[in-house]
């Protein structure tokens, strides 16, 4: 490092930020070095101020892994060793809800635990009753591919978005000649597109995510934004509540790979994971809370445990190429169902790490997939313009107690 | 917003993920010990050397994968459909077919991953070839294209038309079989990368999306100093050792199994497959004896009680009992604040106040001073969470004390003995007579009707209204 020739007060102090660790002074220096308005000597400083950031930065993320690792003293498939496996599993398609003239997007289910809300790249976003497959109410939206729909826990009202970088809250009307259009309310904001959109605990309240890197919590009456979290460095693509005693942290999933989980009244990250290979499109917290599953471009789906702060297992097979693009849990959280671009839904057993299924019949890509409330059954939608219901093949939906899971 | 496939950066990076996993089959396919055994193939009188058949495809990736037939079947399909293996005969349908019709391995030049997106001028250069190699054996979106490309780059069309020629008259010196795995593969390549419009079109990939590379937040120095605040805090958690951990989940799934509807299937039948939609009316929110199941869900834990409405309301009478119902009260008050309209906070935490808090108030809460100083103290300037300390309190408070002497009590133990078990569905006589299925009311509906009456009183449905309507 060359010595300057005058020892002014900015190059004493830059002489010591390289001398003390960097955190320490960084915001002291930083702030003087953006007061000063001529730094011509200064040209080098910032370049090597953010390089010296990222590379502790790195450091300490390195060292955090190790001492993640330290407390890891089991494998997941090794404490369920003493778990019976589960069979290979059939599942059948009980109604397939055609009636979408586009790839379908996203859906949610209602709470009365038959009824559904479902997107497409065309704008329609259309409620179904999937039990009897009549269509409700059909809403065109002012966009074009509607990436992001949810159901109100009232069961009164829809909320949906996409490419207009909105996310708009219809109110469920009974009349028949009310224009459902005529009543939305805009509630969220964007800058990007918005990729995913939730309830809260209430109809009062929507958190959102969208391709411009970050996730918001709003108020629906008046519109307000309540809360931002920032930290993520690319596009946010999913997210979901957790179902905690305290109700107070979500997780979401970006492009940068990571899965952070959020504190909403603060907007803190309060812990992220970072063990993904590419994009994360869908993130699903385990039924208790303590965990959550994730499904990515990379082809693998991931669980995640939030005490043991780490990655517990990973779902993959060498003959599974593509990626996930939605996963859910059963009731039990002993299986996980993913939705994967290869048109398949493939089944895990959560505890062994064996898959137990593999279900075909969707022509392209499926793009998202939901257990109803009950867990009675799962919905798939796809880019086939289909949304199908499917659960297991035995008669009747119960297993008569002297026959085996399997079949 | 655009939504363009064939920008460089986000979208191409999610495609090529896939393709080079694709490649990493396709090459172990062809490996010379452990790939597949490639022979002459006959198309029609033609010998085409290095291919197989739609069977050996198949019946490799059974192997090696260790998979069923019918998903080997689907892989391989994909094989094709990303164009990494080419059909021989009737080339201009990609599928996989499981007998003896004859494929190929497509060309490296002409892979999905290296020549994306696929230029104006080669496409012009095939589409022209096939112009002039036989009048009329373009397709009509193909002539389409020709014209459109003829008039955008018509400065260089003299250059498109000599190619073409050098083209076909260098071919016309090839063998009759190099002849047509050339045009075969030309051909796969262009079904690929410009599909009939309306058909299947697996380069479609959605709109674009940003990776950290290209990222569209700024990674200054703020955002690492962020990330450096953010692990030095990871750094000081506490971790629980993952043996303890896992084990919960052991403990979770067990004691879920019956109640999950896939695992261990539902009584008196699943709604789904029955028609019959028994199994949701015995378990509405305000039926008269609920299910065993559902009051056993109750003694899982706290919060499976308080879910559920008729849980919380059994709850409720048995704190009346103790007299210490103004704890639940105060926590369902503390929702409704928390989940709530911006604009009725301050309403509601001066109710919450009067109600609770006030000395000498109606239903004074035990809590400790501490916490009560501080939450008086924060009600000066209210907002959502105002409650949240006050309100975990005597969310613990109920948790630890009431809850499990509730469990422990007559009212529960009542409840649990005159709890139902549904029969299980007898197997219908016309099995293949499907039972009618019959609409419910939307709860947009019953909420109407209840805001109808003039009595728009607590939130959520009221279960079965009398104005049952049948829909659509």
């Amino acid at each position: 490092m060359d010595l300057p020739r005058v020892l002014s007060l900015q190059n004493i102090l830059s002489l010591l930020f390289f001398l003390l660790p960097a955190s320490a002074l960084t915001t002291g220096i930083y702030m003087i070095f953006s007061t000063k308005p001529e730094m011509a000597t200064q040209e080098i400083q910032p370049n090597e101020t953010l390089t010296n950031l990222k590379a502790e930065s790195d450091t300490l993320k390195t060292k955090l892994e190790d001492e993640r690792a330290k407390l890891h003293d089991v494998e997941l498939h090794q404490v369920a060793e003493k778990v019976d496996g589960l069979g290979q599993f059939i599942m059948k398609t009980r109604r397939t809800l055609k009636g979408h003239g586009n790839k379908v997007l996203c859906m949610d289910w209602c709470k009365d635990k038959r009824r559904i809300v479902s997107s497409s790249q065309d704008g329609k976003v259309i409620v179904w009753d999937a039990f009897t497959t009549n269509k409700e109410h059909a809403v065109t939206m002012p966009c074009t591919w509607v990436m992001a729909c949810a159901y109100a826990p009232s069961g009164c009202a829809v909320a949906c978005g996409g490419l207009d970088n909105k996310c708009s809250v219809y109110p469920l009307s009974l009349d028949k000649n009310e224009n459902l259009a005529a009543k939305k309310k805009s509630v969220a904001m964007h800058t990007n597109y918005l990729s995913a959109c939730s309830f809260t605990n209430s109809d009062m309240q929507i958190l959102t995510s969208s391709g411009d890197g970050t996730c918001a919590l709003w108020d629906v009456e008046s519109g307000q934004l309540l809360q931002s979290f920032h930290g993520h460095a690319a596009d946010v693509l999913c997210l979901d509540l957790a179902p905690s005693e305290t109700g107070n942290t979500f997780v979401s999933g970006g492009c940068d790979k990571k899965a952070n989980v959020w504190d909403m009244r603060s907007g803190q990250c309060i812990q992220s994971f970072e063990t993904h290979e590419s994009d994360i499109n869908s993130v699903r917290y385990y039924p208790s809370g303590d965990a959550f599953a994730s499904g990515s471009d990379d082809a693998t789906c991931r669980l995640y445990d939030l005490r043991a702060d780490r990655e517990v297992a990973i779902y993959s097979k060498e003959s599974i190429i593509f990626g996930a693009s939605s996963v859910d849990f059963s009731l039990s959280g002993r299986l996980l169902f993913g939705g994967y671009n290869d048109y398949t839904i493939n089944v895990w057993d959560v505890l062994k790490g064996t898959r137990v299924s593999i279900l075909f019949g969707h022509e392209n890509r499926v793009s998202t997939l939901r257990l109803s409330p009950d867990g009675t059954a799962f919905c798939s939608g796809s880019w086939d313009h289909t949304l199908r219901v499917r659960d297991r093949g035995y008669h009747l939906g119960y297993i008569p107690k002297r026959t085996t899971l399997s079949g | 917003m655009t939504i363009n496939t064939l920008t460089k950066g986000g979208a191409q990076r999610e495609q090529m993920y896939c393709l080079r996993k694709m490649e990493r089959v396709i090459v172990a396919m062809q490996d010379p010990d452990m790939g597949m055994k490639m022979r002459n193939q006959r198309l029609l009188i033609t010998v085409i050397p290095h291919a197989m058949t739609g069977n050996d495809v198949i019946e490799w990736l059974i192997q090696k994968y260790n998979i069923t037939e019918e998903e080997a079947r689907h892989l391989g399909g994909l094989l094709v459909q990303y164009g990494y293996i080419y059909p021989l005969r009737e080339p201009r349908s990609l599928l996989l077919r499981s007998d003896d019709s004859p494929y190929r391995f497509q060309t490296p030049y002409f892979w999905t991953s290296s020549r994306w997106p696929a230029t104006e001028l080669d496409y012009a250069i095939y589409l022209a070839k096939k112009n002039i190699r036989k009048q009329g054996e373009l397709v009509d979106y193909e002539k389409e294209n020709y014209s459109i490309l003829h008039k955008r780059i018509n400065h260089t069309w003299d250059f498109v038309v000599m190619q073409a020629r050098e083209q076909l008259r260098a071919s016309k010196q090839r063998r009759k079989a190099d002849r047509i795995v050339l045009e075969c593969q030309e051909q796969a390549y262009w079904l690929i990368n410009k599909p009939c419009p309306g058909a299947f079109d697996v380069l479609d990939l959605g709109p674009e999306r940003c990776n950290v590379l290209s990222s569209r937040v700024a990674l200054n120095a703020d955002h690492y100093r962020r990330e450096i605040e953010h692990s030095r805090r990871a750094l000081g958690r506490n971790r629980v050792k993952s043996s303890i951990c896992l084990e919960s989940f052991m403990k979770y799934s067990e004691q879920y199994l019956h109640h999950d509807p896939i695992m261990s299937g539902c009584l008196p039948s699943n709604p789904w497959i029955s028609d019959d939609t028994s199994h949701w009316t015995i378990n509405t929110d305000m039926v008269g004896i609920p299910t065993r199941l559902r009051v056993e869900r109750w003694s899982f834990s706290f919060m499976e009680l308080l879910n559920d409405s008729m849980g919380r309301r059994e709850f409720m009478i048995y704190l009346e009992k103790e007299f210490s119902a103004e704890n639940l009260c105060f926590w369902v008050a503390c929702e409704d604040l928390r989940h709530g309209e911006s604009s009725k906070i301050i309403l509601k935490v001066e109710e919450v106040y009067k109600n609770f808090l006030a000395p000498g108030a109606a239903r004074w809460v035990n809590i400790d001073s501490k916490t009560m100083e501080r939450t008086l103290e924060g009600i000066k300037r209210p907002h959502r969470f105002i409650m949240d300390d006050a309100q975990m309190h005597i969310y613990f408070l109920m948790k630890k004390d009431s809850y499990p002497r509730y469990l422990k009590s007559e009212l529960y133990k009542n409840m649990l003995a005159k709890a139902i078990v549904p029969q299980e569905t007898k197997k219908s006589v016309f099995p293949f007579m499907r039972r009618q299925r019959h609409s419910s009311p939307s709860p947009a509906m019953v909420t109407q009707a209840t805001e109808d009456d003039g009595k728009a009183k607590g939130a959520g449905p009221t279960g079965t209204s009398s104005t049952t309507n049948s829909q659509i």
